[in-house]
């Protein structure tokens, strides 16, 4: 019953797209698309959180549709019903905060249709039991997305942008394309359930492997195939901006779970290993892009990345655990990197959010034309400050929660008998601090650039504050986030199914741990109560505030800054988001980003200004994508000729490769 | 009744720490200006300090907004909660199992990040530079901290810090080159984090290298008093932290009669006379560090950190 609601819910949401093709211009368009998604997300939503707290048994369905002699098979079972959630709850809040926000819309025909078709898409990937209507949902997301992300092609940075996506989603499905094939093997059995009892040898696991890695990784925003997720997802409108990063890169890491834990079958040894590798990377590599960008969508977008390796630390965790057959500790690790990916759609979204309703409020994203919002847009920089504190993995939210749980994963590794885990895992986890790390660092200068200070130009001066519509679902989220930083335990035995069904085992069940208190293994091991923590600070604070105020001072003067002496009225002499990022430009990018500082210093009696130009590269792009784009170009240019021939050339061309072919069927043993 | 005592022994660590926070730094104050031949304030200065502070009116910048106001309760409360989560006198106590050590260092991160933000809410520059200093020093700082964690975590078995103080008391522990590295990271960051000589100069704020005073220079009255509070109680938390995992003896176990408790007790005041002392000793006898000089000496700290966690890694073969 439940499947069914699932699959119908997807269906309205198609329909959805075509009714709202005559429509698209009145505001009804935006009522209908945006208030019919928010519904059906939520009944979608409702749907699914039932079955997975209600452990409900699996539920399978096999529709005449597609191929022929396959027909579509879905399948609903916890591991699904989660990332069913994940998708319908980021979906309600991007819709609910649509309804307000689509007004900005300029082009909303270019929006309203695929948005729908977008969500659907989504759904379908989750709940598809067969590698074709897998394939077919999967490529529908991704096209659907890419004329999301194209909706306004009149920038020339989003056309860049779009091409780059569209390019390296193609090359994700083939590799995923070619994943299924060789698990299908010889015969075609597409069905997963027919994957799942074929046990593929090793060579091909192997291979797989390399092939989900490839397909999952580059929709997820594994580092190097990052490349066109900080391009692609700022430019999309922001609610779709939100889905993208928040949801569909999700979607992204279902895939590899599901392809990995669930049809390959139980782990190659060094699979643990390559996916730490490639996570800790991307973990560093991501937060410092970050660091570097002054757009704030892009910076966000590039937390993603970052985040993504967070996921993969606790999946690569998992994967080495059950290689070797640490049950526990892989339901652990396994059910960090779950609670992440719910802890990081719900911020992400919130974030991305936030900084549409920037957006709508000052027509900037750019941060150096930004500053003071706080004054301004009072609710919007709180919900956006939550967020910031609750991605930077700061108790009491929810981030901490799972870098907490990731980090206790970690230190079970020592246990894992093979000297490579025994020198990387160590590398890693440094890893994971540092970019811990950094990550606060990077989001003092997001909130502190765009919301403090003083107004950088006249837009940010005459911002306005965000509609309720898009209010409502920032405050929803900030709820959310702040649920579960200090109620943790709910959602961990809430995964204790998805873990058990992929893994084997789960976390003990931590609702019968008295106190609220999350203890992953045991409490003189390790614990950690959110809500205790967030009460005590509260307490103490209240009582700061209360003491001091009833028995010292509550007088307060206003006046000009201090500064030293030395106040200076214009609104240039704030640190901006470049000079924010300076020292830590020159700790680390000299190395990555190969930052160079140049100052032009003009001689003594010259009025000219000095000026201080900085150089950053693009290290992965330069060395993996441009050699390759160069390549393709070259190529291309050189079979131009190809175009310009007469018909007898071409005739000849078709006769010669049949006379091939026949050849080769000839030869052929 | 025994759950009233346990909440008496807690909430004496509370008004402990509270109450010790400025006398530690007015020790450290005081041996320093005696071994630079001064006279020094009187030990009690910092109260004085406290209390005048808290008594002055607020002067707040024109364009102040609500997170400058609420950012130095916040600081304050989240450094305290730390503070009295890390056992001084007795381990064990009732909530010492809300928060393990990772999550004592990140509560010092929630506390850094508002101070850092504060720093940036007025908008002038010199807030600028100490926040984004400060920020950097701790993206160094902070991953070094979670090493040492992760290296005595793994020798303890153990991320709760009254676990790990009972072990480290044991003679189980031996001596373990990990344990040294451990110690000498965790003082590097310990003076970072404090921003003590050779990092930061906590004397004064008109100088090209400072953080931590440049990043508070907005604040006056009881913002300021509670922001300095806060700084006193972190220097008393670092102190506390070496004390309970590196000299780990005295310290009261669970459940303990009050005469242990008092033995306790003088043994923290004993640990805090030493590590004030060393302390004040260290920053006279060394210069401060050029600002880009830090990224080194911290460096120092997390290659350490690493290092003995990789040694752990390797040491434990089952």
């Amino acid at each position: 019953m439940a499947l069914t609601i699932i699959i119908v819910c997807a269906a309205v949401l198609i329909v959805l797209s075509a009714l709202s093709l005559p429509v698209h211009r009145s505001p009804l368009g935006r009522i209908l698309v945006y208030g019919g998604s928010l519904l059906v997300s939520l009944t979608s939503l409702a749907v699914a959180l039932a079955h997975l707290l209600g452990q409900a048994p699996h539920q399978a369905l096999t529709l005449p549709i597609g191929l022929p002699w396959l027909g579509a098979h879905f399948l609903l079972d916890p591991l699904a019903s989660f990332f069913l959630v994940v998708v319908n709850l980021g979906g309600a809040a991007a819709s609910l905060y649509a309804l307000g926000y689509g007004k900005h819309e300029r082009a909303p025909q270019r929006v309203l249709p695929f948005y729908p078709l977008f969500l659907a898409s989504m759904i379908l990937v989750v709940v598809a039991d067969d590698a074709f209507s897998f394939l077919f949902a999967w490529e529908f997301m991704s096209l659907s997305s890419w004329a999301l992300v194209m909706a306004h092609d009149r920038l020339r940075e989003n056309v860049r942008a779009g091409y780059v996506y569209i390019v390296m989603a193609s090359f994700g499905t083939l590799a995923l394309l070619i994943g299924f094939a060789l698990l299908a093997g010889p015969d075609g059995a597409f069905a997963f359930s027919a994957i799942r009892d074929s046990h593929p040898s090793e060579a091909i696991a192997a291979l797989v492997l390399v092939l989900v890695l490839i397909g999952a990784g580059s929709k997820a925003g594994l580092v190097p195939l990052h490349a066109w997720l900080p391009l692609a997802h700022p430019a999309a409108p922001s609610h779709v901006s939100a889905l993208l990063s928040g949801v569909m890169t999700k979607v992204a890491v279902y895939a590899f779970i599901r392809i990995t834990f669930d049809l390959i079958g139980t782990p190659a040894w060094w699979a643990g290993l390559v996916v730490l590798a490639l996570a800790g990377i991307t973990c560093v590599m991501g937060v410092l892009y970050a660091l570097m960008q002054h757009d704030l969508k892009r910076l966000l977008a590039y937390h993603t990345v970052e985040n993504i390796g967070i996921i993969f630390i606790g999946l690569g965790l998992a994967l080495a655990f059950q290689a070797f057959g640490f049950a526990l500790a892989s339901a652990l690790a396994f059910t960090a990197a779950l609670l992440h990916v719910l802890n990081h759609s719900l911020f992400k979204n919130l974030l991305f959010l936030g900084s549409g309703a920037v957006l709508a409020g000052t027509g900037e994203r750019d941060m150096e034309h930004l500053g003071g919002l706080i004054h301004r847009m009072p609710l919007t920089a709180f919900t956006f400050l939550v967020g910031c504190v609750a991605i930077s993995a700061l108790p009491p939210l929810n981030g901490f929660v799972s870098e907490w749980l990731t980090f206790q994963a970690i230190l079970l590794s020592p246990q894992l008998p093979s000297w490579a885990f025994k020198f990387l895992v160590p590398a890693v986890g440094a890893l994971l601090a540092l970019s811990a790390a950094l990550a606060a660092a990077c989001f003092v200068k997001a909130f502190g650039v765009t919301f403090l200070g003083r107004p950088r130009t006249e837009a940010a001066a005459n911002a306005h504050e965000a509609d309720r519509f898009s209010l409502t679902a920032m405050f929803a989220l900030t709820a959310l986030c702040l649920l579960a930083g200090i109620l943790p335990g709910y959602f961990i035995d809430a995964l204790a199914p998805a873990a058990k069904s992929m893994v084997g085992a789960s976390m003990p069940l931590q609702s019968e741990v008295p106190y609220l208190s999350i203890v992953p293994i045991a409490e003189s091991r390790s614990s950690y109560n959110g809500l205790l923590v967030f009460i005590f600070m509260l307490v103490s604070a209240s009582a700061a505030v209360l003491v001091i105020h009833r028995l010292a001072s509550n007088r307060v003067r206003r006046g000009p800054a201090w500064d030293c002496g030395y106040p200076d009225p214009r609104p240039q002499t704030q640190y901006s988001a470049s000079s924010f990022a300076q020292p830590i430009r020159r700790v680390f990018g000299t190395l990555v980003f190969r930052a160079r500082e140049r100052v032009e210093m003009p001689p003594p009696g010259d009025a000219a200004p000095a000026r201080l130009t900085v150089s950053l590269s693009d290290v992965i792009w330069d060395v993996g994508y441009a050699p390759i784009a160069g390549a393709v170009g070259a190529i291309s240019g050189w079979l131009n000729h190809l175009q310009y021939l007469s018909i007898r050339r071409y005739l000849s061309f078709v006769f010669a490769a049949l006379v091939g072919l026949l050849l080769m069927l000839a030869i052929w043993p | 009744m025994a759950l009233i005592l346990s909440l008496a022994v807690q909430a004496a660590q509370m008004v402990l720490v509270l109450a010790l926070a400025p006398l530690l730094l007015g020790f450290v104050r005081k041996i320093k200006a005696r071994l630079l031949s001064r006279q020094g304030p009187p030990l009690i200065q910092p109260y004085r300090d406290l209390i005048r502070l808290l008594r002055k009116e607020v002067v707040l910048a024109n364009n102040a907004s609500w997170l400058f106001r609420a950012a130095p309760y916040l600081i304050f409360a989240a450094t305290w909660v730390a503070a009295s989560l890390v056992p001084t006198f007795a381990s064990g106590l009732i909530f010492s199992w809300s928060a393990d050590l990772i999550a004592i260092v990140a509560l010092l991160g929630t506390a850094r990040f508002f101070l850092a933000l504060a720093g940036l809410d007025i908008g002038t520059a010199f807030g600028g530079i100490g926040s984004s200093r400060e920020v950097m020093i701790a993206s160094l700082a902070e991953p070094a901290m979670l090493m040492i964690v992760f290296t005595l975590a793994l020798v303890a078995g153990s991320t709760q810090l009254s676990t790990m103080a009972g072990y480290l008391a044991s003679s189980e522990v031996g001596l373990r080159v990990s344990i040294g590295m451990a110690l000498v990271a965790l003082i590097i960051v310990a003076i970072a984090e404090n921003a003590r000589i050779p990092v930061d100069n906590p004397a004064t704020h008109l100088e090209l290298t400072m953080v931590h005073e440049a990043m508070v220079l907005e604040y006056s009255g009881r913002h300021l008093a509670l922001i300095d509070l806060s700084s006193e109680l972190k220097l008393l938390l670092y102190v506390s932290l070496i004390g309970c995992l590196f000299v780990p003896w005295g310290i009261a176990p669970p459940d303990a009669p009050p005469g242990a408790l008092l033995i306790g007790i003088a043994a923290y005041v004993a640990k805090l006379v030493a590590g004030g002392f060393l302390l004040a000793v260290f920053e006279t006898s060394i210069a401060k560090m050029r600002v880009f000089r830090v990224p080194d000496f911290l460096g120092i700290a997390l290659m350490l950190g690493l290092l003995a966690t990789l040694l752990m890694f390797v040491a434990r073969s089952h």
